[in-house]
């Protein structure tokens, strides 16, 4: 099947093309190279009306300091967690709490925390006796305290099931159980003898994390702070801005922000250095770490807290959305419809689905096409197929969607579907990809081989045998596409030119004017649609081979 | 219509170096050639190129023959040469009857009846609708031996399909399956560690990979 050996280039030009050739466009204007806006200043005049701009240093400052600190906190979380509990009951308990929370956008999270730690939400009202909300400023904080929080709670889990992923791929438990026959205590035993293992693989994703924190737009405009706000949302306002000169501006400061995101990379890799020589010298002393109770305790509860928080908030926020009244300080509302769903409706709802389902059956056709392209050439994956993935993950969005807005303009295609559909295909594809990789490359090949014995050929082999044997993790692949392309806010925003509305392009429009009733409503539908495709995509399989015990998860 | 399986200077290099060969070999139908010899001699590996699924890190040289007829140059779908594994393989999706039916060949009239037919002469009778996953080891082994024969081979190699099976059930199934090979009159190389099987097979036995 020659055709198979197309997949990996028009996969790698989709999702790699937008980001490379929107970078390219957005590092013209920002030196002033811009097609259409003729009087544009040329040269450094630019960058000089950048650093000008009132609250810059401060965006940046902010953007460095929250980025980082939610990564750096939400790795040792992660790793603490599992150091002290991987293996046991509570770690097995805790991460089928946690696992549900990947499929929710992380606005949905904002939504929550923020409905939750508001002077008028619900831990002031359970917490204290005040008779009114207090002059707090809890949800849009100037230290971006609640945005630091919100990233915490919403990357924890992505963290700690990509330790799950790596924990597969090496021998752990004999080594964690040597460390411990040396006397180890359990935690010391992880972080010495299981860590250094893992890490090189947890490299890439903790860059994703970190990527992702420093240049977020949607939660920061949320949650975040407002005076000044963070750098990236200080950009998606000057880039939505009626003055168009004020584009250029915005355009060097999305490159800034890819600095800052190459910078705070750079910064990490530093950082991983420092913690790697400290442990070594820690390990030469040959300290045992014993008496670990205490620590173990203290490596649950944040992790705990995380869950606890996230799951509070989104209660709370499906609580607005059934509420006509609600009074400062009752725990319940006082009367209850479902008026605010009435304004959901379908004008949203129907674009958002079907704009998700469209780029996750794009995107598993191809990924299944390059999976099987390596398959049948019998090749070995390579770690460069890896980086090209992250590409997308890594390069900051409002660093390249800018740019691609400007080519879309010039092909005359934005605004459409099929552009904003491509936009999510960037993000959507390396997720599917990698969420398909693992089980289809374990699938024991032998059964292939057997039936091309018992006469079958390669494509009735793969209809009838592979692809069956695979539905599960085919479906599930496509429903974490479904949910990632409904989180999609940026994307759709810039692709869009702001005329297409999804599900989460308008909550977050909502969450500036505040009727918490409805912002509840759009956010309980953005949670619900990943749902209902995770519900499927374990359904199915289960409901078809409801008689093939083979086919059995955890048999 | 059924031919001697010839071998012909039959030849497995992995990383440049000499894993088996050069080996010449002619089973004639009805026959059953036992290969013997130490793990890591080759032994799967030739079962594996002569049905054209060998890996690629493998190379090899010579011909393999049914007959007149080459094969060494034809994907394994065409080959029709029947290979049972250690493992069954049945694949986990399909009921018994349907993995029954997805080795019959599609000119086969008949479906049904053949496999209840083909069932009820293995003991199996009325088994059709079962999910795989729960028959015993002896009844899975048996299913599978059906499904390589229902596919109408020219010529079965077994590798070590006998192996995972306790002594009672392994002397049953390896007369259950010696026994419809040679009643088709089909040539048979078996790959085995056991001494047992090559005498009960009754063949010429050849060791691999003695210095």
């Amino acid at each position: 099947m020659s055709w198979l050996r197309l997949a990996p280039i028009v996969t790698v030009l989709v999702m790699i093309g937008p980001v490379g050739a929107g970078l390219l466009a957005t590092i013209g204007p920002a030196f002033g190279i811009m097609p259409g806006l003729s009087d544009a200043p040329a040269g450094l005049a630019v960058w000089r009306r950048l650093f000008d701009m009132p609250g810059l240093g401060q965006g940046v400052a902010l953007a460095a300091w929250t980025g980082f600190a939610a990564t750096a906190l939400a790795f040792v979380i992660a790793v603490l967690f599992c150091a002290a509990w991987h293996g046991t009951a509570t770690f097995d308990r805790l991460m089928r709490g946690l696992s549900p929370l990947l499929s929710v956008p992380h606005v949905t999270v904002a939504f929550g925390l923020a409905f939750l730690i508001a002077p008028s939400g619900w831990l002031v009202r359970a917490l204290t006796g005040f008779e009114r909300p207090p002059d707090w400023l809890t949800v849009h904080d100037p230290l971006g305290l609640g945005l630091i929080g919100t990233l915490i709670a919403k990357e924890l889990p992505f963290l700690l099931l990509m330790t799950l992923a790596a924990l597969n791929q090496v021998p752990a438990q004999r080594y964690h159980a040597m460390a411990r026959t040396l006397g180890y205590g359990r935690m010391l035993a992880w972080l010495h003898g299981v860590l250094p293992l893992l890490y090189p693989q947890l490299r890439l994703p903790v860059f994703a994390v970190l990527a992702y924190s420093l240049s977020v737009v949607d939660v920061a405009l949320v949650i975040g702070p407002t005076l000044p706000p963070t750098l990236a949302v200080q950009l998606t306002r000057w880039f939505a801005d009626p003055d168009l000169s004020l584009r250029l501006v915005a355009a060097a400061g999305a490159v800034l922000q890819v600095a800052v995101v190459v910078a705070g990379i750079g910064a990490w890799l530093v950082l991983e250095r420092v913690v790697g020589l400290l442990a070594r010298r820690l390990r030469g002393a040959g300290w045992r770490g014993r008496q670990d109770a205490v620590a173990r305790g203290l490596a649950l509860a944040p992790a705990l807290a995380a869950l606890t928080l996230t799951g509070l908030g989104l209660a709370t926020m499906a609580l607005w959305s059934l509420a006509t009244s609600w009074r400062f300080p009752a725990l319940l509302p006082q009367d209850w419809s479902l008026r605010a769903w009435d304004k959901v409706g379908t004008a949203a709802l129907g674009p958002t689905v079907a704009l998700a389902l469209a780029a996750s059956t794009v995107a598993a056709l191809l990924v299944l096409g390059c999976l099987e392209h390596e398959a049948a050439a019998d090749r070995k994956p390579r770690r460069a197929v890896l980086w090209l993935l992250y590409v997308p993950l890594l390069v900051p969005q409002i660093g390249f969607l800018f740019g691609l807005q400007v080519l879309l303009v010039w092909l005359g295609a934005d605004g459409g579907w099929p552009a904003v559909l491509w936009s999510h295909l960037v993000f959507v594809l390396p997720y599917v990809f990698l969420a398909l990789a693992e089980p289809y490359r374990a699938w024991d090949s032998r059964y292939g081989r057997t039936a091309r014995c018992l006469g079958a050929g390669p494509a009735r082999v793969w209809l009838r045998v592979k692809l069956p044997m695979l539905l599960r993790p085919v479906l599930v692949a496509a429903a974490i596409g479904v949910a990632v392309s409904v989180a999609q806010y940026l994307p759709t925003l810039f692709a869009g030119a702001g005329r297409f509305a999804t599900l989460t392009t308008e909550a977050v429009t909502l969450s500036a004017g505040g009727d918490r009733r409805v912002i509840g409503a759009y956010a309980v539908m953005q949670m619900l649609v990943p749902l209902a495709g995770f519900a499927l995509a374990l359904g199915l399989p289960a409901w078809l081979y409801r008689d093939r015990r083979g086919l059995r998860v955890g048999r | 219509m059924t031919a001697p399986l010839i071998l012909r200077a039959a030849c497995l290099r992995l990383a440049g170096k000499v894993l088996l060969g050069p080996l010449d070999l002619t089973v004639e139908p009805g026959q059953v050639v036992t290969l013997m010899g130490p793990s890591g001699s080759g032994k799967s590996s030739l079962l594996s190129w002569l049905c054209g699924t060998l890996a690629r890190e493998f190379e090899a040289e010579g011909r393999v023959l049914l007959g007149e007829r080459d094969l060494t140059d034809l994907p394994p779908e065409r080959r029709r040469l029947g290979i049972l594994f250690q493992d069954d393989l049945l694949f986990p999706h399909l009921s018994v009857a349907e993995n029954l039916g997805f080795a019959l060949p599609a000119r086969a009239g008949d479906r049904s009846p053949r496999i209840a037919a083909a069932l009820a002469e293995a003991d199996l009778a009325g088994f059709e609708a079962r999910d795989p996953a729960t028959l015993s080891g002896g009844q899975r082994a048996r299913v599978a031996a059906l499904r390589v024969l229902l596919a109408e081979p020219s010529a079965l190699l077994l590798d070590e399909p006998f192996a995972k099976l306790d002594a009672e059930l392994r002397e049953q199934f390896r007369r259950f399956v010696i026994d419809h090979a040679q009643a088709a009159g089909l040539p048979v190389l078996l790959v085995t560690h056991d001494p047992a099987d090559a005498r009960a097979a009754g063949g010429p036995v050849l060791r691999l990979g003695q210095p």
